[in-house]
């Protein structure tokens, strides 16, 4: 956090200085270490079954905040007499099928449930399509009546099926698999819980690199269960807090550049599961079932208004019928396969450098040297303009520019500081800029660019009657235009189409809960909605913070409807009383009749803690007042999560999909539900129970430094970043050092199954070897911002990575893999490739190898 | 120069008499110092804004000076940043103003092994076309039972993270009317 987003970290330290401890886990020590109280050293890859022995710990010892736990969380809802748990089946959930590498989720189910749960077919559709990403907003749907145990003795209750999940993650197991001696284990179990409860919270602070993983999704669950188990979640000084690492990267996956979302969580349709509007708004608003999904179709209504307006009528079903349909896996690493092989014509990228940030660099400038052409909009000049020229397949012969086909269009971009518009930051804030300045020559923005082609495409289509054509020629385009140019339209205006209208009298939204179904409304993204609540860009707010409660609600504004803490009324207690003077917050305030507090309730704001839904409600009436998640289907925070999830219920321990441990806990090895790309092209170092998994012995990730970003399209083109971190590097501790012969400040290079890099080689202590199983397990720290242009450059650290991806939002596994080290530089030209063909021979990663996902016993240990 | 004004020149003087006994401010300043101006007092407006690295969300405020960005500052009202900037948020003035920032659209051929420069609106009206060339040569209306696809898998689109919300919804608006899917960025990686 001291690294990469060094201002946030101010409040830790501020923090400290009050007296709270801080404790960091990495498998570095880095800025935030030094400034921590504790710092545990732990393998890359391990986390689960770091936090899993954190949950064992809790339980065994009977230290979760058990009021919270019995009338906030699932604690009590027993699961289903025939979901069966890994502890059972070798690492497999009950209803895993091989030939789909999906599970048949019926089982996973609470008790009497079971017909609600997702079919593998099903399942296999949502990892396709990354349905998990769904769920930022609110929660998969469950149904209502579901038996409980409140004492939580019932052996088929979440609270024991959970105890049962993680009874073997003892501090003995974290200490063989992660490398942290128990007693430093202890001390971070004793310190967490001892800081949670009635009186205090403890924040959980992660920083995206967890997201990067074949098992990502899980890691933060595992992390979430911990935080609901103490009481940490809608309190003051608790949560769990993502470190986003892009100036809206929250922006843009609530308003979504994704494949299989639109705006506001919606799915993007899909022809099988969402052939008809009726399907698509049943699908996400679910019928009979709580909470606020219920409201679904007025969101997708005024979606569709937004987009379609006065063409969008209740007869054509709002235009529905004009949206494309998604048939799988369309995301960003299929795409780029299918670049390779000639499927994708052209390509547009938007301030962003896959040739340098995403996972397998090769794979990515492969595949654009196959397109018709491609559009690179940026600030400066990056890799993924120039593979053509001088990139590294350039070097090695595999790009000779006379034969590389593909029409390059650079257009440069403007800058944050000469447009208007919104970003919105880590804790779903949006901030308003103002713009400085007016963009030079022919930089513009998106907004310039986007409304230009989409007018010059409806004009080249005005008179076209091709049913193909009238989404196009039916889409509200007609945005006035501004700016000294006169040709720029107004980022005031789309934040107020984003926030929606009262098509009747033109009056802008408050609230998603003034959307309707029937077409008279619109609004682009009904969790935005708000922001342009009487008629004031309340994003613009700039009340000074010294003139404002420490809340700070007057800043900026945050969705959804301008609540800065999400489930709040988690911060009081089932009869709504502050659950201590020290950690009030929100409460319901009993005269007034109202729920008041620091922030904007995140409940319905006259509903008392009384309220109890009358049977057979629907909806969010069927919401209880003592049920703070309200975004859940049953207004719970899930210990167990019964759907939603494409890898289980509860997070387990696998080995990343390189290691060269064996997974001791089970046999098997992996997530048995990662996705995979089995291609000669996207090799995947062996792990063991795989042979030669010792030709590439070492544990590698990669991260930020303070002076880079990302790429390095931001940053390595700047004087002053550049002289503070001028050269790629590898950081190896000293016992690595001698083992390899590395020279501190010399050169080495990294080989993977997909290439072999070379860096400056930084010995420290900052790396500390760990003890796993029966063996000295070394890991190996890089910077990933390195390419070819810029200032400074230097090999890529995302070259050596391959791809395979978490299965429920299809993000890669980046943050973990195997190499080995050598010294000095690495072969150049076609040498290159001859030596990482070499290595591959030895892995026996040989033409008709597979990895396989599953292991059964059955199944010869052998590649 | 009097004997008053030569004594009151010696800094140490300055801070035995004056306000800043440590000679840390007014005590060491010189005459060239003295008669130095900060660019933030002669900017000709601020425009308030934040700053495009990271997702903390840091408040910038930047100072423009005949047209030309001259200084960017941490902006101290911001309860989320209090007035600081990281190295890369202090740097980001350079990100305006740099000489290496590209200006001019430029153009590689296929199988040309320099680029050309080109104009903008040739720029665009040729992305146009070749945007509905690609549409029109890989559009599937139906999937292979009937089913309604109304789509093309021919176009791609990689980015958002760093952009506006607006930009982003104008951009996905687009894309989904014209019937491209593949349309991704950073949060996928």
């Amino acid at each position: 956090m001291a690294e990469a987003h060094p201002v946030g970290f101010q409040y830790v330290v501020e923090a400290k200085n009050r007296g709270a401890k801080v404790i960091h886990i990495d498998p570095r020590f880095t800025r935030t270490s030094a400034l921590a109280h504790t710092y545990v050293p732990v393998r890359a890859g391990a986390d689960i079954a770091f936090l899993g022995g954190v949950i064992n710990y809790i339980l065994s010892n009977e230290k979760d905040f058990r009021e919270y736990v019995l009338a906030y969380t699932n604690a009590s809802m027993l699961v289903s007499e025939e979901f069966q748990d890994t502890e059972e089946l070798g690492g497999l959930f009950s209803g895993y099928d091989p030939e789909t590498g999906a599970y048949d989720q019926s089982s996973w189910q609470y008790a009497g449930q079971q017909d609600e749960g997702q079919e593998e077919e099903e399942s296999h559709v949502d990892r396709e399509t990354a349905s998990g990403l769904e769920q930022e907003s609110h929660g998969p749907p469950v149904p209502a009546d579901v038996p409980r145990d409140p004492t939580l003795r019932d052996p088929r209750c979440v609270y024991q099926v959970l105890k049962r999940h993680y009874a073997r993650y003892t501090p003995e197991v974290v200490e063989r698999l992660c490398g942290v001696p128990r007693d430093k284990f202890l001390e971070v179990c004793e310190a967490w819980t001892a800081n949670s409860g009635r009186e205090r919270t403890t924040a959980l602070v992660y920083s995206v690199g967890w997201t990067q993983h074949s098992v990502g999704v899980q890691y933060i669950r595992a992390g979430a269960i911990i935080q609901l188990l103490l009481g940490n979640m809608g309190r003051p000084g608790g949560g769990v807090m993502a470190l986003r690492g892009h100036a809206s990267i929250q922006g843009s996956t609530d308003i979504p550049t994704l494949f299989n979302l639109l705006p506001g969580y919606l799915p993007m349709p899909h022809h099988r599961q969402h052939e008809t509007f009726r399907q698509w708004v049943d699908a996400i608003r679910h019928p009979e079932q709580q909470g606020f999904w219920a409201n679904a179709e007025s969101y997708a209504v005024s979606l569709l208004k937004a987009y379609f307006g006065d063409a969008a009528t209740a007869d054509n079903d709002f235009g529905y019928g004009w949206l494309p349909r998604l048939t799988g896996d369309h995301g960003t690493y299929q795409q780029v396969l299918d670049m390779i092989d000639g499927k994708i014509k052209g390509y547009f990228l938007l301030g962003q450098n896959p040739a340098v940030g995403s996972a397998h660099g090769r794979a990515q400038r492969l595949g654009m040297a196959n397109l018709d052409w491609l559009v690179v909009r940026d600030l400066f000049m990056i890799e993924s303009a120039t593979f053509w020229k001088d990139g590294p397949e350039v070097a090695t012969g595999e790009i000779v520019p006379e034969q590389c086909r593909t029409e390059v269009f650079f257009l440069p971009a403007a800058s944050h500081a000469e447009k208007e518009g919104t970003f919105t930051q880590t804790q779903r804030m949006l901030q308003w800029r103002e713009k400085a300045v007016e963009p030079p020559g022919d930089c513009r923005s998106e907004l310039w660019f986007f409304y230009h082609l989409g007018r010059l495409l409806r004009e080249r289509l005005a008179d076209s009657a091709a049913p193909r054509d009238a989404g196009l020629l039916n889409l509200t385009w007609d945005y006035p235009l501004h700016g000294e140019r006169g040709d720029e339209p107004s980022g005031e205006d789309v934040l107020k189409e984003i926030n929606g209208y009262d098509l009747a009298t033109g009056r802008p939204l408050s609230s998603f809960t003034e959307m309707r179904p029937d077409g008279s409304t619109s609004g682009g993204c009904w969790i935005y909605t708000g922001v342009y609540k009487d008629g004031v860009n309340q994003a613009a707010r700039r009340k000074p913070r010294t003139e404002q409660s420490w809340v700070a609600g007057e800043w900026g504004w945050a969705w959804p409807a301008d609540r800065r803490t999400l489930y709040n009324r988690a911060s009081a207690d089932p009869e709504g009383r502050p659950w201590s003077e020290r950690k009030k917050y929100v409460w319901w305030d009993p005269e007034a009749g109202e729920w008041t507090g620091y922030d904007v309730p995140d409940f319905e704001r006259t509903k008392p803690p009384s309220y109890r839904p009358p049977e057979g409600a629907t909806g969010v009436e069927a919401i209880s007042g003592d049920d703070p998640f309200i975004m859940q289907g049953d207004g719970k925070g899930w210990l167990y999560a019964p759907s939603g999830l494409i890898d289980g219920p509860m997070p387990t321990h696998y080995e990343p999909a390189e290691s060269m441990v064996r997974n001791p806990l089970y046999e098997q090895q992996a997530n048995p539900t990662r996705k995979v790309y089995d291609r000669s092209d996207n090799l995947t170092n062996p792990s063991p129970p795989e042979r030669h998994s010792e030709v590439f012995p070492y544990v590698f990730s990669t991260s930020r430094l303070t002076e880079h970003h990302t790429a390095g399209g931001m940053s390595r083109q700047l004087a002053y970043l550049s002289e503070l971190q001028p050269e790629m590097f590898a950081e190896v501790s000293p016992e690595l050092a001698a083992e390899r012969g590395l020279e501190h400040l010399g050169w080495a290079h990294m080989v993977t199954a997909r290439a072999a890099i070379e860096a400056r080689v930084l010995v420290t202590d900052r790396l500390i070897p760990l003890r796993i199983e029966d063996r000295i397990v070394h890991q190996i720290w890089m910077p990933y911002h390195w390419g070819g242009e810029g200032l400074v450059t230097g090999d890529s650290a995302n070259d050596l990575i391959g791809i395979t991806l978490d299965p429920n939002v299809l993000i890669q596994e980046s943050k973990v893999g195997t190499c080995d080290i050598q010294p000095g530089r690495r072969p150049t030209g076609p040498a290159l490739l001859a030596y990482v063909t070499g290595y591959r021979e030895r892995a026996g990663l040989v033409p008709g190898h597979h990895t396989p996902p599953l292991l059964t016993p059955d199944q010869p240990e052998e590649s | 120069m009097g004997v008053r004004t030569w004594i009151e020149g010696w800094p140490v003087y300055r801070q035995l008499t004056g306000t800043d006994p440590l000679g840390r401010g007014a005590a060491a300043q010189s005459e060239r110092s003295r008669a130095l101006t900060a660019r933030t007092e002669t900017a000709d407006s601020v425009a308030r804004s934040v700053c495009p690295y990271c997702a903390v969300g840091c408040g910038q405020r930047i100072f423009v000076k005949d047209g030309e960005v001259v200084q960017i500052e941490g902006d101290p009202d911001s309860p989320i940043s209090q007035g600081r900037l990281c190295p890369k948020g202090s740097a980001s003035k350079s990100l305006i103003t740099s000489d290496r920032r590209q200006r001019k659209v430029l153009y590689r051929r296929p199988y040309a092994t320099d680029w050309e420069e080109l104009d903008l609106d040739t720029a665009m009206s040729m992305i146009a076309d070749r945007v509905l060339a690609a549409r029109d040569e890989t559009w599937e209306d139906a999937d292979e039972d009937g089913r309604p696809l109304n789509r093309t898998l021919g176009i791609s689109s990689l980015g958002g993270a760093t952009l506006d919300n607006e930009e982003n919804y104008l951009i996905k608006k687009l894309f989904t009317a014209m019937g491209a899917i593949q349309i991704e960025n950073q949060a996928r990686i």
